[in-house]
């Protein structure tokens, strides 16, 4: 390949070197190239939030950005939350709460919140609708997700 | 839903911008934040030849003290404007309208510079800026330039810049003294671009007359939307709710020109704008008067 | 019955791999090898081809080949017919016309294939998608309901003689003899607009054709795996057995995932076969809105019949039902929205009159309510006008007309998307009614709370509908349940999971029964290569259906299990009982042996079993009711409306659910929320656009609105229950029924938040510019 690009990347802690081409959308090139294929996409046009990830400690779509913009940059995406056996607290309440259906939207929604929570540790009702208002789930009319985020709060407390 | 083919360059410094601008001419798009181009690209609705990333470029993020006003540089991201205490002492307009812009995740990566560049007429950004009569600092190979809000918007998804300009800093004057102000806007959800907004500031003197207002429109037209006739009714007088209603209704009659789609017809449109200036020069009235 | 498991609010075990990032969708498929598809989708939505050049596109390196539907030969055949007219249906005319896998000579709606590239990359064949040029004659469009049955309009198909798709009249009773005795007769027109289903994950499908084997993989997004599995077999040339289709976990159906055998379904089959590669395709969003079925549009004209004090005496009704460009599914749609006309409510004399028409826009399938909500929404409408007209409480107007508790099963005489006579199996109406306008406050809304808040300048209304949802239909569905050597139980069940939480509440059922833990149980669903008779997750009818084979199969295996125990445990079945994965002996618990013990002693390695009996712990049964279940719900909201702005807050939702039996609370409510976004939706921001081209304007999420947490109210649900009869669960579905009552509350609601305004509104969804409409209008 002639127009190519050298991708220096850390994601979930891991560093990875990868060439690529440059338009690679960033979704894509986490789900296709490093594997990693929790972060889902939805609509590659900014506005379903699925494919959130969490970029220098910032929530940001990664169906907007081009893989070679996160060169030397750090990312977390929704693998780098917690495990089957070691969930994140969040993780733990969306379980609890039922705040999942389908769960394709889970991991932009969890992405979205873990860097939120951490600024506000007590949140309102009225405020986790705002936070998360930029995120769209089909299945659970949000509400399970709003209790499953003030269970996270009271948990992390 | 993938973009076109293209060549990417994440120069480190202005003048190697400025450099690759000259270059490319229009076959150079600058990605800044990206959040409007990129879905673009992504629907293929602009296919650039080259991608100029100025994301790599420090310098340009700055929120700076200027003239009793703020300066920002290009690169400032909206999350970082919207929890910076210098805009909101000194822009309060500014920090109030950036919640209302897009969701958290845009407005994370989503940068001031390339909204303003992108001059999309329903923009938040376009009609503050416009009405708080922002100045633009504009650079290239030549040299830079200044340019008012008025004569950066020129039309529909356009500014007067160039291919080979890069716009580095916008200028945010103070806001006069006994000034107040509000933005009001109806969008169907609250992060969509909104059917009708208005952005108003109005300055009173000492006797509560009104000597200066500006009303401007977003979703009104091709680009920011003044109504500078309907702003003619209000100065020079004590302002009354008979003349808001006036004034109200002039602008929306006479002096936008909004379009009709799927959301909104230009009917709808200019009732929504009477009702919104109504509401916006009361809450700046309001504010003027010292209520905050 | 007392349930130990079944009705509790039981964690999901889907969850941990959901939340982490661990799960398997179709898009996460990456196979060595792998080619990728893109298809060239027209731009017109009714034109002629007169030529394609694929020749540019063939010559991008990293593009394997380009096809149209010349090149498939003799393997190019539409899909097959899902749901033909229910043959117990006198005088229907129904004109099957189904989609192409590739368009031969003239597109019928926008976003239809002309052609498919192959390439290395999504982004290649995406590439080569560009260089592809067709040559069209455009052709007028068809879009117009009421109008496209006249003479002389263009034709969809022209091979036939008008657009009409289907026709059919059901009638019960005498209404023209009923209207002569009424005191009231109303009569509206209705007008309910298209909307999307908008599952967060597109369509996908990835094949893989093992040319040594002679197998063909499939991992496809669809919520029936068993049909797509018989049908490809069939279209392919191909034993079932070769066949194996996978579903895994799939982001949200609601209708269109089901076995459409849509046109990708059925190009990367033969694609892969024809290169011995695997191939890819992911539905991207724009397709989403242009190549996945939609729902919800019609006109009705409705007459109802009322005595003066509200009695219903009979309903008359002509639908007009746009089927889009093809009716592949049938008159499952419209046969719901006939069923559901009536409500919950003793009507005696009903003549509706069906016509089915053919436009140019996109394919109509069921989607989430699958033609119920129309039903309700024009019974609902109609009652509420009549409450105002007669000067009528409309809460005793519809006291008067329910069915009453001792006339069920109560005979509905329409037949209905199951082929039968809906029956309403059981039902108890009025006590759910009644507790919702408790539970809403009804009566201090409008004497304390409306004056005040009016007096404020703040405009807000009430609305509290009723509705019915028909759910559980056959045929039948079936599961698999064995007891593993490790004592852990597996089992399957052909019903595919698109967010139901069928590995919890299925999980639940087999607990119950064989006393093992929820965690216990790992429940595979969506794969044909572990049961092999099946239908799929539509029309409301998993926990109903699937759940009761379920029961039947755990049922079955429980008596194996008793019965070697016995022997065993040298004690009498009855004495024995089934705990912590145990069989013991209910009055020494130390006497027991572990089912993992049981399952091995089942499967000896030599030896032989005894004539008669089988080996393992394992059963496979299916469960088939003659007719469904019927489910019931009341809805009601309080909203605010700004009639300066027309931006509408809903401060306050409630839904009482009748549904029966519940497997898990939980995931009844879950079911419930996420029924009313949608319904929220259909109401209020939802509506696809389509101009006089039939061009869809607002093939987005940022043109179409769906809600977010912004626009959804916090919603409080209450549960009544009365048992199905006809199943042991006693379970009634659940699925669709949060959508369908929302628009009719809403207007409801927005009518009495407006009573200075002369509102009627005989519409859905609305927007704020239509209400403004609608408002400005009655000022005049």
């Amino acid at each position: 390949m002639e127009n190519t690009f050298e991708l220096s990347v850390t994601v979930n802690g891991t560093s990875y070197q990868k060439v690529i081409d440059p338009r690679t959308l960033l979704s894509d090139f986490l789900r296709n190239d490093l594997e990693l294929t929790g972060t889902h996409v939805g609509c590659e046009h900014g506005v379903c939030g699925a494919c959130t990830i969490i970029l220098n400690g910032d929530p940001v779509r990664s169906c907007l950005l081009f893989a070679p913009q996160v060169h030397g940059q750090e990312i977390i995406t929704v693998e780098g939350l917690g495990t089957v056996d070691d969930m994140h607290p969040l993780q733990e309440a969306f379980r609890e709460a039922h705040a999942l259906q389908c769960g394709f939207c889970t991991p932009g929604f969890l992405t979205t919140l873990v860097p939120w929570l951490e600024e506000n540790p007590n949140p309102t009702e009225e405020e986790i609708r705002e936070a998360v208002s930029g995120n769209l789930c089909r299945c659970t009319g949000y509400q399970h997700i709003i209790d499953a985020v003030k269970l996270a709060a009271e948990k992390m407390n | 839903m993938k973009p076109a083919p293209f060549k990417y360059y994440a120069p480190q410094s202005v003048p190697e911008v400025l450099d690759l601008l000259n270059e490319y001419g229009y076959d150079a798009k600058v990605l800044a934040g990206g959040q409007s181009l990129v879905p673009m690209m992504n629907f293929r609705l602009v296919q650039p030849a080259v991608i100029v990333d100025i994301n790599k470029i420090p310098e340009l993020s700055y929120i700076e003290p200027h003239d009793k006003g703020v300066r920002l540089g290009a690169m400032v991201r909206h999350s970082q404007a919207e929890k910076d205490p210098l805009i909101k002492e000194h822009a309060p307009l500014i920090h109030e309208t950036m919640p209302q812009i897009a969701t958290v995740q845009i407005r994370n990566r989503g940068t001031i510079g390339g909204s303003l560049a992108h001059a999309d007429s329903s923009a938040e950004l376009v009609v503050v800026t416009t009405a708080l009569d922002a100045k633009f600092k504009i650079q290239n190979q030549k040299g830079e330039r200044l340019v008012p809000a008025a004569e950066f918007f020129v039309g529909l998804l356009t500014t007067s810049m160039e291919s080979e300009d890069l716009l580095v800093e916008v200028q945010i004057p103070p806001m006069p003294a006994h000034s107040g102000w509000s933005l009001k806007e109806v969008a169907r959800r609250p992060h969509d671009f909104a059917l009708m907004g208005v952005a108003v500031i109005l300055t009173l003197n000492k006797k509560d007359r009104c000597t200066e207002a500006r009303m401007v429109y977003l979703s009104a037209g091709d680009g920011p939307i003044s109504a500078p006739e309907a702003a003619k009714l209000l100065i020079g007088n004590e302002i009354t709710p008979e003349l808001i209603t006036a004034a109200a209704e002039k602008a929306a009659a006479d002096e936008i020109d909004p379009g009709s789609d799927i959301h909104a017809t230009a009917e709808f449109r200019r009732h929504l704008a009477n009702v919104l200036t109504r509401r916006a020069l009361e809450e700046a009235l309001q504010r003027a008067k010292g209520g905050n | 019955m007392t349930y130990k498991v079944i009705g509790k609010r039981v964690k999901r075990v889907e969850d941990p791999r959901l939340l982490t990032g661990g799960a398997l969708f179709v898009g996460d498929v990456n196979l060595p090898n792998m080619l990728h598809a893109a298809f060239f989708r027209s731009d017109y939505a009714h034109a002629k081809i007169k030529s394609i050049d694929t020749s540019l596109a063939k010559e991008i390196p990293g593009v394997v080949g380009v096809y149209t539907a010349e090149d498939m030969g003799e393997a190019w055949e539409p899909g097959p017919p899902l749901v033909s007219p229910p043959p117990t249906l006198e005088g229907v005319v129904f004109n099957s016309r189904r989609q192409v896998p590739l368009v031969k000579d003239k597109v019928k709606h926008a976003g239809e294939i002309i052609a498919v590239v192959v390439a290395e990359s999504r982004y290649i064949a995406e590439d080569a998608v560009e260089e592809i040029y067709v040559d069209y004659e455009p052709l007028p469009a068809v879009t117009d309901l009421e109008k496209c049955l006249e003479p002389g309009h263009p034709l969809v198909h022209d091979d036939l003689d008008s657009n009409l798709a289907a026709y059919l009249v059901q009638n019960k009773g005498d209404y023209e003899a009923a209207k002569k005795e009424a005191d009231l007769v109303l009569k509206r027109k209705f007008k309910l607009d298209r909307g999307a289903a908008v599952a967060m994950e597109n369509r996908g499908i990835v094949v893989d054709w093992d040319q040594k084997n002679q197998h063909l993989m499939i991992w496809d997004t669809t919520q029936s795996p068993i049909p797509i599995r018989n049908g490809m077999a069939a279209r392919l040339g191909l034993r079932t057995h070769q066949v194996r289709v996978v579903a895994p976990f799939v982001g949200g159906g609601f209708g269109p995932k089901i076995m459409m055998f849509y046109a990708e379904e059925m190009v990367l089959p033969w694609l892969t076969m024809k290169l011995n590669r695997p191939v890819k395709w992911i539905e991207d969003r724009k397709e989403n809105f242009y190549a996945t079925t939609q729902e919800r549009e019609q006109v009705q004209e409705v007459e109802m019949a009322l005595s003066k004090e509200g009695r219903i005496l009979g309903i008359k009704q002509k639908i007009i039902h746009d089927t889009g460009a093809f009716d592949p599914y049938g008159l499952t749609t419209p046969l719901n929205t006939q069923s559901h006309s009536m409500g919950g409510y003793d009507v005696q004399n009903y003549n509706s009159e069906l016509f089915v028409v053919f436009t140019n826009k996109i394919i109509v399938t069921p989607v989430r309510g699958a033609g119920r909500p129309q039903g309700i929404y024009v019974v609902e409408r109609m009652l509420d006008i009549a409450s105002k007209e007669l000067k009528l409480d409309p809460r005793d107007v519809r006291r008067l007309n329910f069915i009453p508790k001792d006339a069920f099963p109560y005979n509905h005489e329409i037949i209905d998307q199951a082929f039968v006579e809906l029956v309403l199996d059981s039902g108890n109406y009025l006590p759910a009614y009644e507790k919702a306008l408790e539970k809403i406050e009804y009566d201090k809304f409008v004497q304390e709370e409306q004056p005040r808040l009016r007096a404020e300048g703040k405009y807000v209304g009430i609305g509290v509908v009723p509705f019915i949802e028909t759910t559980g239909v056959g045929p039948y569905e079936g599961a698999r349940v064995a007891v593993e050597p490790s004592g852990k139980i597996s089992a399957a069940t052909g019903v595919g999971t698109q967010g139901q939480s069928h590995m919890t509440s299925f999980a639940q059922i087999i607990a119950e029964e064989l006393g093992v833990e929820v965690e216990d149980v790992s429940l595979v669903s969506g794969d044909t290569a572990e049961i092999h008779w099946g239908t799929g997750t539509f029309a409301s009818r998993g926990a109903v259906v699937a759940g009761n084979a379920v029961l039947a199969a755990a049922s079955d295996v429980r008596k194996k299990v008793l019965k070697l125990a016995s022997k065993i445990l040298e004690t009498p079945e009855d004495e024995l009982e089934l705990e912590g994965g145990l069989v013991r002996v209910a009055d020494i618990p130390e006497k027991s042996i572990s089912l993992g013990e049981l399952a091995v002693l089942a499967n000896p390695f030599r030896g032989a079993v005894e004539p008669g009996t089988e080996p393992g712990l394992e059963s496979t049964k299916y469960f088939g009711p003659a007719y469904g279940a019927t489910a019931f719900g009341v809805h009601g909201m309080i909203l605010e409306v700004d009639p300066e702005t027309m931006m509408i807050k809903i401060h306050k939702y409630i839904a009482v659910e009748d549904c029966g039996t519940m497997l898990n609370p939980l995931v009844v409510e879950g079911q419930i929320h996420g029924g009313v976004s949608m319904g929220i939706g259909n109401a209020y921001y939802e509506k696809l656009h389509y101009d006089e081209n039939a061009q869809l304007l607002n093939a987005s999420l940022a043109d179409y609105l769906i809600p977010t947490s912004a626009e959804m109210p916090h919603i409080e649900v209450y549960h009544e229950n009365t048992p199905a009869p006809n199943n042991k669960l006693g379970t009634k579905g659940v699925g669709e029924a949060g959508a369908i009552p929302v628009p009719a509350a809403f207007a409801q609601a927005l009518e009495n938040a407006l009573p200075d305004f002369n509102l009627e509104i005989t519409e859905t969804p609305l927007s704020p510019n239509r209400l403004y409409e609608l408002l400005y209008k009655s000022e005049e």
